[in-house]
């Protein structure tokens, strides 16, 4: 069992947990991911590591509501238990194998769209505490889901953010963020961007425009997240790849993001008639012919 | 009674069966199993035991059934054998201790796997448990991997005293006996949940959630934990896929995440909180055991079902019970056939898979006669979901994070097959991770050899 140490609602339906789990804070690097259960019956849910802290044991967690499973997630309270919290799973971020004094040549520029920025956190501020400063661009679809910015804020060379509705910071897609900074006279050696799968299609469309290498996190449907169940393939360079062990981290110029973004639509009726289930009680399981 | 023939053993109806994941076998009972065992002849040079990967005493325990003396001979089994229940369902006894039965040269073999079947289960009803050391080693042993070799090799190395702890990737242990085999042909909280709380009353502890090669390594086990000695029962997980165009198309999965899903995750449960694709009409690729579990896991959530095997009946790989209760049950073969390509929609469904009839040529290898294409036999199977029963190969996690640990170009760990031993001192293997895909006896067995290697390392120190 594993405690949840800290509950943070970081915006609305987003959330932030500290959960001891000692193997996984003393091990894990940017760019891994858990896999958790919340009870003896739970499904497993993989989810990205956020931040991580090897003296107490804690890892941070991040995750929005998006079906049955997220929304009970969110009902866990600071003091309960996760019935299972394994990992770290896939492999760390590239640049955490590459040797320091060329990595510190490279000028590089990090895209998070939405939750995404939980994912890129890690990441810039691992750079951060090796000497590197990283440009960080953080969208969100309104001020108010904007999270984490004072944290990014802390650790990141330039941080520019931008809502679309223009409710806060720059207006607009992360896109548009990019083409300005490049416009602006800004060079960028890699990028790397996180977030919807469709917001990291539109991402590499553009980057691979300025032949900007770009690596982009994938978080395909999977079971057990260690290489066995192959739910998570996903072509990249027209290789069959497993996210969970290959990856999560690719050449996103590689990625076949419409196969990918196909793939994530398997279960969405199962997934909806368990929402239903969960909100409204026996009264729905579908086969009514009305739902 | 007709001594040439097995006494018959009791099964759930065919029909009934198809539609529910109750167990298809239901075993004998104490008088069908007491008259089984006066057909065994008690050889003094028993063949049956030279059949047995872990060498039962064989005989001997069906003499303790003969006289009725069900805890003693539960005793003869528990000393080769940590899943005496589980064995008695899943292993190809017709090509080990009943095909080297005398018996068997006339008539039908003693029906050496229902008897160890009945005896395990008797046990269990009754609360008998094995016997656990008397005395402490004062060395501890990580076996990485809670499947049968893991399980097999903790056991017997706690019987002699060693402090183990077993490290599994999954929430829960039992390796392909959770996740692989399904409920109707092992039942998991009646026999596996029981055979492993046997193993954990010998004293073994098991941590769940750790991913060796990722939450920590065989290097800072060693060094950083003390334990003396590791074993690599890590099986054989990773799945294969044909490679032909359309396999990444949405209804198509591996075998090992379709019964993941049913299994140890109970999807085929309405309730369960994992989702599972239940297709209407199901092509299963492949003929092995795990093609034949998939096949009827896909009938029982109610979908028409079809093996798609490239050889003929004779090559089938599976277990002669398997293909048999298969049949019963209505799933129907389409062999010497194999896919070429995975039709799908504009939204990435599968809608039909092509085929090419094949017809066999000359022996290959492996000795069995090579499928060769028959040119123009292409057609079109209407089919909304494929899954792949191809074979699985070891997952490289371990040996790719483990300096010093040799693996062949299939990917295997090299081990000696007497004892375990691999290239990194105080390291063994066995099991699926060395061998392949194999059997779950035969994992008991490398596991068995493996927990003796240990032995006479660390007491040779």
């Amino acid at each position: 069992m594993y405690k949840i140490l800290k509950k943070q609602e970081l915006a609305a339906n987003i959330y932030l947990m500290d959960v001891e789990a000692k193997r996984v804070a003393k091990s894990c690097q940017p760019g891994q991911f858990v896999i958790v259960r919340m009870d003896a019956d739970g499904e497993r849910i993989p989810l990205t590591i956020c931040d991580y802290n090897r003296e107490t044991g804690a890892v941070t967690i991040v995750f929005q509501t998006v079906g049955a499973a997220t929304k009970m997630m969110a009902d866990l309270k600071e003091g309960d238990y996760f019935h299972d919290f394994v990992g770290p799973l896939g492999c760390a971020s590239e640049f955490v194998k590459e040797d320091l004094e060329s990595l510190k040549q490279k000028k590089m520029l990090f895209v998070a769209g939405g939750v995404g920025a939980a994912p890129v956190y890690p990441q810039v501020k691992w750079l951060h505490e090796h000497g590197i400063q990283a440009d960080v661009i953080v969208g969100s679809k309104t001020k108010d889901l904007l999270i984490l910015e004072k944290e990014m804020e802390a650790v990141a060379g330039n941080l520019y953010v931008t809502t679309d509705d223009g409710s806060y910071g720059r207006s607009g897609m992360v896109t548009q963020v990019i083409k300005d900074l490049i416009a602006e006279g800004k060079k960028y050696d890699v990028c790397v961007a996180i977030g919807p799968m469709i917001m990291m299609k539109f991402v590499c469309l553009l980057t691979k425009e300025y032949e900007l290498p770009t690596i982009v996190s994938l978080n395909p449907i999977m079971v057990d997240g260690t290489g066995m169940c192959g739910a998570c393939r996903v072509t990249v360079g027209g290789k069959v790849k497993f996210a969970c062990v290959d990856g999560p981290e690719f050449d996103g110029h590689a990625v076949n993001f419409d196969e990918a973004m196909r793939r994530q639509s398997l279960y969405k009726t199962q997934e909806g008639k368990a929402i239903l289930a969960l909100e409204e009680g026996d009264t729905h399981h579908g086969g009514c012919g009305n739902c | 009674m007709d001594v040439l023939k097995k006494v018959p053993v009791r099964e759930q109806d065919a029909k009934e069966r198809a539609t529910n994941f109750a167990e298809v076998c239901l075993g004998y009972n104490k008088e069908e199993a007491m008259e089984e065992a006066t057909r065994c002849i008690n050889c003094k040079n028993a063949q049956c035991i030279k059949g047995c990967p872990v060498a039962i005493n064989i005989p001997g325990f069906i003499e303790q059934v003969k006289n009725g003396d069900i805890e003693k001979a539960y005793q003869v089994i528990s000393e080769s054998s940590a899943l005496p229940a589980v064995c008695g369902r899943v292993c190809p006894q017709e090509s080990q201790c009943e095909g080297k039965c005398i018996r068997g040269i006339k008539g039908e073999p003693i029906s050496i796997g229902k008897l160890e079947r009945f005896v395990a289960d008797w046990a269990r009803e009754n609360g008998i448990k094995p016997e656990g050391a008397k005395e402490k080693k004062g060395k501890k042993v990580a076996v990485i991997g809670s499947g049968p070799a893991g399980l097999t090799c903790a056991g017997d190395l706690a019987k002699m005293g060693y402090d183990v702890t077993i490290f599994e990737a999954l929430h829960e242990a039992g390796g392909v006996l959770v996740y692989g085999i399904p409920e109707f042909r092992l039942p998991k909280e009646e026999v596996v949940a029981k055979e492993i709380e046997n193993v954990k009353a010998l004293g073994v502890k098991i941590e769940t959630n750790v991913v060796i090669g990722k939450s920590t390594t065989i290097d800072e086990l060693m060094d950083e934990e003390g334990f003396d000695a590791v074993f690599i029962g890590s099986g054989a997980g990773l799945p294969k896929f044909m490679g032909i165009p359309g396999e990444n198309a949405n209804g198509v999965f591996s075998a090992n995440e379709y019964l993941t899903r049913s299994n140890l995750m109970k999807a085929f449960d309405e309730k369960s909180n994992t989702p599972i694709m239940r297709g209407k009409k199901v092509a299963v690729v492949g003929g092995g055991n795990v093609a034949m579990d998939a096949a009827r896991t896909a009938l029982r959530l109610g979908a028409e079902v079809h093996i798609v095997y490239r050889r003929s009946e004779e090559e089938l790989p599976a277990r002669v019970e398997e293909v048999h209760h298969a049949k019963e049950e209505g799933i129907i073969f389409d062999l010497l056939t194999n896919p070429t390509e995975i039709l799908s929609d504009e939204k990435g469904w599968v809608t039909g898979m092509t085929c090419i009839r094949m017809e066999l040529g000359e022996p290959d290898d492996s000795g069995r006669r090579r499928p060769v294409e028959i040119p123009d036999s292409a057609f079109t199977m209407d089919v909304d979901t494929v899954i792949m029963a191809l074979g699985t190969s070891p997952n490289p996690l371990i040996s790719s994070t483990t300096d010093g640990l040799e693996t062949n170009k299939w990917k295997c760990i090299v081990a000696d097959e007497a004892n375990g031993k691999t290239t990194k001192e105080g390291v063994y293997a066995g099991g699926d991770a060395v061998t392949g895909a194999a059997t779950v006896i035969l994992a008991m067995g490398a596991g068995k050899a493996a927990a003796k290697g240990i032995d006479e390392y660390l007491s040779g120190r």
